[in-house]
């Protein structure tokens, strides 16, 4: 549905030859609406893990006595939690590449590898917070842990959601095919993903990487 | 417009590609260089031979390149006019998330050094 060449010259028009986004050729498809406002969602969920962050960096040095940073974590399991993040979060682009060719067998066997994935980085995180806690460093021990748990613990928690989503996109995929509702939930899911690993990219260095420096 | 091919030449990583091998292509180079700078900064952490209270910076600066390669080559940010809306909403989620980080953190450092524990305070150990 392109009305371009009936779109009236108004305003801060291009004559039609480029699409600046400022509405010169009437409203917006959904396919540049649905992702712009998930782009939206995405980033004030960045403002909400600055101030996540923001709040370990103020406790950060609050151990109440307790283990501090360089006692409590293994930088090998971080470099497998990442490393198997950020190839979950490329198997999710190759998903997308297969799914706008309409290819239903590579689509899905991306999407699911995707999942294990995010699957093993998912069991890493929870086997370290099970043993963190059983050690007695849980997060009622200080208010450097407490800080801890609270921004590891809400990414942990995205990434779970992220798990439950996928499920759902692969069966919607599976029943109703590429249709074009689908292939837009589809790309909010590929962005949720991204934006995931973006966010590890910042905890693993400040709080993982900078907290075990000699 | 008079390129031979502008498909290959002119097409940014994060602009759709109709040839699914350049698409491809963009992903492995984001892969590459994600990769890269992971591995830089998980050496940068372990070695001695860098200056040490450098290192913190470094490990920051790193973190913020690859999030700009996770940004172009995986989100598809562009600087094409179809795309303003999207940067210039990331724009103001930067400054945001800039101002709630630098302006915590920098009070709180403050506040710790300005105000320290009186005699009481320090009897009930409340930090440290």
């Amino acid at each position: 549905m392109t009305t371009v060449s009936e779109a009236p010259a108004v305003g801060l028009t291009h004559q039609g030859s480029e699409d600046t986004g400022l509405g010169h050729r009437g409203p917006a498809s959904k396919s540049i609406v649905v992702p712009y406002g998930f782009w939206l969602f995405i980033l004030s969920d960045m403002v909400l893990f600055s101030a996540l962050f923001a709040t370990y960096a103020s406790l950060v040095h609050a151990t109440d006595g307790g283990p501090i940073t360089n006692q409590l974590f293994d930088r090998k399991l971080v470099a497998i939690e990442t490393l198997a993040l950020l190839l979950s979060s490329f198997v999710c682009g190759l998903a997308m590449i297969t799914a706008k060719r309409r290819n239903m067998l590579w689509t899905q066997g991306w999407l699911l590898l995707t999942g294990l994935l995010g699957l093993v980085f998912l069991s890493i995180e929870l086997f370290e917070f099970g043993k963190m806690i059983g050690e007695g460093a849980g997060p009622q021990r200080s208010a450097f842990l407490s800080s801890f748990f609270t921004l590891v613990g809400c990414h942990g928690a995205h990434v779970t959601a992220g798990l439950l989503w996928l499920g759902t996109m692969m069966a919607q995929i599976w029943t109703k095919g590429f249709r074009q509702d689908i292939m837009r939930r589809l790309l909010c899911y590929s962005v949720f993903w991204h934006a995931l690993d973006i966010i590890w990219v910042a905890i693993f260095t400040i709080v993982y990487l900078i907290g075990t420096l000699p | 417009m008079t390129e031979h091919d502008p498909e290959l030449l002119n097409v940014a990583p994060g602009e759709p590609h109709d040839n699914m091998f350049s698409e491809t292509l963009s992903y492995v180079i984001g892969m590459g260089l994600a990769l890269l700078l992971t591995a830089i900064s998980f050496w940068v952490a372990s070695t001695s031979t860098l200056w040490g209270p450098g290192v913190a910076v470094g490990l920051v600066v790193l973190a913020i390149a690859q999030m700009g390669v996770h940004l172009v080559f995986f989100l598809h940010i562009t600087s094409g006019p179809d795309n303003t809306n999207n940067v210039l909403a990331l724009a103001f989620g930067v400054l945001i998330v800039f101002l709630v980080m630098v302006g915590t953190i920098w009070i709180m450092a403050h506040m710790n050094a300005n105000m320290g524990p009186t005699p009481e305070m320090m009897n009930l150990q409340m930090q440290h």
